[in-house]
């Protein structure tokens, strides 16, 4: 047999069998390791009708803990979104010293335990410490009231904006930028016209991705809440609270609203990257 | 010497620092500073003493080895995944792709409970595998599972773009020279997707250490066997041991940060190597 | 550091954004700042603004000519707006109200004072007061103490220890003698240890000392979380003591047979009951109830041990948190409630022992068996036997010691 006798095959691309084995390989990893505990979650909500699963989110608590979740979420976004933008423009505009020593320390409440996080923010702002002491008795408890469970998620969620805007601001590089300033625009104008169109799809990325987490947060937010049905309890806790007590179907009712969430976050993802796949595949180069 | 900050011309530098640093400082570093606090009002000696014991040892060095194995599972299986995502049209392409961003949001409770309803001997996969003898929920392979689980969107997402840039050209230039697939996969590809790999593989396995909600489900939390570093943090602050649990937090960050410091210094190193800024 | 007075410097700009969003009018230094104005339809123009007119119009210079428009607020506004939200939110942080009460409990008593809060709330209507607003949070009870120790503000605690309630005692919160305050040593329903098992009980277990035989596997919660398992420890001890064998290894035993430690009572009964793990579970009589009745009376049968113990959960009012005589007045009746015949008959049915059956129904009186029950004081207290057994170092730390 000569080497013409072969079939044509693309050399930039691996054979066929090589292929359809890396997909069904691929596949069958996600569905046992991702697909199968997500149907799990909606066949357990749904065990008892979709009826049962609806009233179970109607009642005083579930509808607090919704709410309370969401306004979490509501707060810490904007926040960590404005942290993101100016810790990537500190990071990649400006050349100083310890640079690589921030972004570790940028990137490192993504390496604390939540647990460890809880703590932190307990032995900070609990009521025996020093700051949490004054701040009760000033009537502005930090830990079991909301600002704790905010800064928890606000510490779990916090290199996530930076991280991603980091990278795609080191490759659009500053020449864009010089030259706007030499053309005698406004730091904000720069930032706004040059910067943040090139920046704005990476932005909303990581947005979203700490939207998915902030709304998530079980460990660290189970430290420093309290647990206190209809006040402190976010939807994480109240999935765990309802699962002790045996309320199967609205723990996981409250988990498959609570996926259901962040697969809409995925939705919005996903959509942006099929309208704008040329300006996202431009802005997120490595 | 150096100047800290170099002069430039570029604008908001006290805005963007003032910024930074100030949440920086609310957010993370001021807890982790009482922290440290903590643990140096109850002394290093004391701090060690709780550090060196063999339960803590045990726990923090399954907890990293677990991890770690997690983190390499999901490096290859990552760039598997990855490779597949972009090169390969297939039905259900996107649905594969925005399924990968999964394990990141569902609450990592949720998680936990719904794996080890599927992995424990009487779940459905759990159950298969008794068939062939093997216990997954209960055992270190459900940590390993659990763990994977919440690390598994970290290589792909970082191996992806850098995927989608290789300039097929390479390829075909390999290809022409006479190399054969798998040369160029090897030797052209892989080198490409170090970089952005290790990143990936870093983000796993600092996310893997610190994992409590979806790990303490599955583990069966037997001291030495399968106890997990967070957990006996979460065991000494039952006990109002806060001193102890506070030492073994510090462990645990120190670990944490020497490895974290360690990655982006290669990565700082690795890109500079590949030309990139 | 050079770099503090920077970052001083370099925050002032931000802040007159916030608190100031609705000064009158914008000082002459804005007008540096673009303006971005819509003229008609889409058209967007963008340049420094020269003038503001009385309609709401501006007028902008953008360079090349003046123009004049709607302004279209910068995109900055509205997330600066949410962040002004967020922070209005921060300070009205959920304040204790003079009629509310929040008790803190543990992980097993969820469905108790689910019932309970209802009926006392109706007493307590009924009594000529308004309604209360009744909380309660549920977790591992050793948790649960040190969320009121580090500032949770309830009024009321109703944990699974003593020793628990004592530790929130040191921080001077209550007297060091709360103990006395109120009847039974403050315990208005007491429980004990009793073993779940597969229906049938396949494995014939009767007794602790046949929970240590061959391919028995226990499940327990771990003794260093959870109050509930201490308590199991304690009653293995107990009857180790009376059957003439070495407490301590027989405990150590005990423990080789267990495959999953769970942190807290309940996740152990979901290991037990739900995953099929292990062939009997060390559970609180009322949570063995409460398994049978929540998951099936055809799939496991109660078996009462020889020797168990006598775990009395304690109840008391945390004097440091009452903010007001009004609320003193509630957390008071609440529980006394608990103490009064109706508070007693909700204690039966959820299968605790309670005291005082006179308005029990017969049936939640009669389930109870005759067992012979070990207190605590027979091993000398909480304060011994706490840093004894369960301390760092201690007793059973040394079960989990590599050979």
């Amino acid at each position: 047999m000569s080497d013409t006798t072969l079939p044509f095959r693309n050399p930039t691309s691996e054979t066929v069998l090589a292929r359809r084995s890396l997909i069904a390989l691929a596949v069958l990893g996600m569905a046992l390791l991702v697909g199968a505990p997500l149907l799990m979650v909606f066949a357990e909500a749904l065990a008892k009708g979709l009826g049962a699963a609806l009233e179970s989110l109607g009642n005083r608590d579930a509808r607090a803990a919704i709410q309370l979740t969401l306004i979490i979420t509501a707060i810490a976004l904007p926040l960590n979104a404005m942290f993101g933008i100016a810790a990537a423009w500190f990071i990649t505009k400006f050349d100083f010293r310890g640079k690589a020593f921030l972004i570790t320390l940028i990137d490192l409440p993504f390496s604390v335990s939540p647990v460890v996080a809880g703590l932190c923010i307990v032995l900070m702002f609990g009521a025996n410490s020093l700051i949490g002491g004054w701040l009760v008795a000033h009537g502005l408890p930090i830990v079991f009231a909301l600002p704790g469970i905010v800064l928890a998620t606000l510490f779990v969620t916090f290199p996530f904006v930076a991280r991603e805007l980091i990278p795609v601001m080191i490759e659009q590089g500053r020449a864009e930028e010089e030259a706007a300033l030499t053309l005698g625009a406004s730091g904000w104008r720069v930032f706004r016209t040059v910067t943040l169109p090139n920046i704005r799809w990476a932005l909303l990325y990581g947005v979203l991705l700490c939207n998915a987490r902030a709304m998530g947060e079980f460990g660290a937010v189970a430290v420093v809440s309290g647990k206190i049905r209809g006040q402190t309890a976010t939807m994480p806790i109240t999935i765990e609270m309802l699962y002790n007590e045996y309320l199967s179907v609205a723990a996981f009712s409250m988990a498959a609203l609570l996926t259901a969430l962040a697969l809409l976050t995925l939705l919005l993802k996903t959509l942006l990257e099929l309208r704008h796949a040329d300006a996202l595949a431009a802005t997120r180069r490595h | 010497m150096r100047p800290l900050i170099h002069r430039s011309p570029m604008p908001g530098l006290g805005l963007s620092m003032g910024i930074t640093l100030t949440m920086l400082t609310i957010v993370v570093l001021l807890p982790i500073g009482a922290l440290l606090v903590k643990g140096a009002t109850f002394g290093p000696g004391n701090v060690w003493e709780v550090v060196n014991r063999e339960r803590v040892w045990a726990a923090l060095f399954l907890s990293f080895r677990l991890s770690l194995l997690a983190a390499l599972f999901n490096l290859v299986f990552g760039v598997l995944l990855a490779w597949v995502l972009v090169r390969y049209p297939f039905p259900g392409r996107r649905l594969l792709d925005a399924a990968v961003d999964l394990p990141f949001a569902l609450p990592t409770a949720v998680a936990g409970i719904a794996l080890t309803a599927l992995y424990a001997p009487n779940g459905l996969f759990g159950g298969l595998a008794k068939e062939v003898g093997l216990k997954i929920a209960y055992t270190q392979w459900g940590i390993f599972l659990a763990l994977v689980f919440v690390g598994l969107p970290f290589v792909t997402r970082t191996v992806q773009p850098v995927i989608e840039e290789i300039d097929r050209e390479v390829e075909e230039a390999s290809a022409t020279l006479g190399a054969t697939r798998f040369t160029t996969l090897r030797r052209i590809i892989l080198p490409m997707l170090a970089p952005a790999a290790l990143t990936g593989f870093a983000l796993s396995l600092a996310r893997a250490v610190g994992e409590y909600g979806s790990v303490i489900f599955i583990a069966g939390n037997i001291p030495l066997v399968t106890e997990i570093a967070p957990l006996l943090i979460v065991i000494q602050l039952e006990e109002f041991n806060y001193d102890a649990a506070a030492a073994i937090g510090i462990a645990m960050l120190t670990l944490s940060f020497a490895m974290l410091l360690a990655i982006n210094l290669i990565q700082i190193w690795s890109r500079r190597r590949i030309g990139h800024v | 550091m050079t770099a503090f007075p920077a970052l001083l410097l370099g925050l002032s700009p931000i802040f007159p954004l916030f608190p100031r969003a609705t000064a009158p009018r914008r000082s002459q230094k804005d007008t540096d700042m673009l303006t971005t104005i819509k003229l008609a339809g889409e058209t967007l123009a963008q340049g420094v603004k020269v003038q503001d007119h009385l309609d709401g119009r501006v007028t902008i210079e953008t360079g090349r000519e003046r123009l004049t428009g709607w302004p279209v607020p910068r995109y900055l506004r509205g997330a600066l707006s949410v962040l002004a939200l967020a922070l209005l939110g921060l300070g009205a942080a959920p304040q204790a109200q003079a009629e509310a009460l929040l008790n803190v409990s543990y992980d097993p008593t969820r469905e108790l004072y689910r019932e309970f809060n209802e009926a006392f709330a109706a007493h307590w209507q009924a009594e000529g007061n308004p309604a209360p607003e009744i909380e309660t949070s549920h977790g591992g009870s050793g948790a649960q103490a040190r969320s009121v120790i580090d500032g949770l503000g309830a009024q009321v605690v109703t944990l699974a220890l003593a020793s628990d309630i004592d530790k929130i005692a040191a921080t001077g919160k209550l007297p060091a003698d709360w103990q006395g305050k109120l009847p039974h040593n403050s315990s208005p329903y007491t429980s004990t240890i009793v073993f779940l098992v597969r229906e049938g009980n396949p494995k014939g277990l009767k007794d602790w000392g046949d929970l240590v035989g061959e391919g028995v596997e226990v499940i327990t919660p771990n003794p260093k979380t959870s109050g509930g398992a201490r308590w199991n420890y304690l009653a293995a001890w107990a009857w180790a003591e009376k059957n003439g064998q070495d407490p301590k290894a027989f405990v150590g035993e005990l423990f080789k047979h267990v495959p999953v430690l769970d942190s807290g009572a309940r996740g152990a009964t979901t290991t037990f009951a739900q995953r099929g793990i292990g062939d009997v579970l060390l559970a609180w009589e009322n949570e063995a109830y409460l398994a049978l009745k929540e998951l099936g009376e055809d799939e496991f049968d109660i078996v009462v041990p020889s020797v168990s113990v006598l775990a009395e959960p304690p109840v008391a009012l945390v004097e440091g948190n009452i903010t007001s005589d009004d609320q003193r007045k509630l957390a008071e009746g609440y529980l006394n409630y608990l103490y009064s015949p109706e508070g007693q008959a909700i204690a039966f049915k959820h299968f605790y022992r309670a005291w005082d059956a006179s308005k029990a129904a017969p049936e939640d009186v009669a389930r109870f068996p005759k067992l012979e029950l070990v207190d605590i004081a027979h091993f000398g207290g909480w304060a011994k036997v706490q840093p004894e057994h369960f301390g760092d170092g201690g007793i059973f730390d040394q079960i989990y010691v590599s050979k």
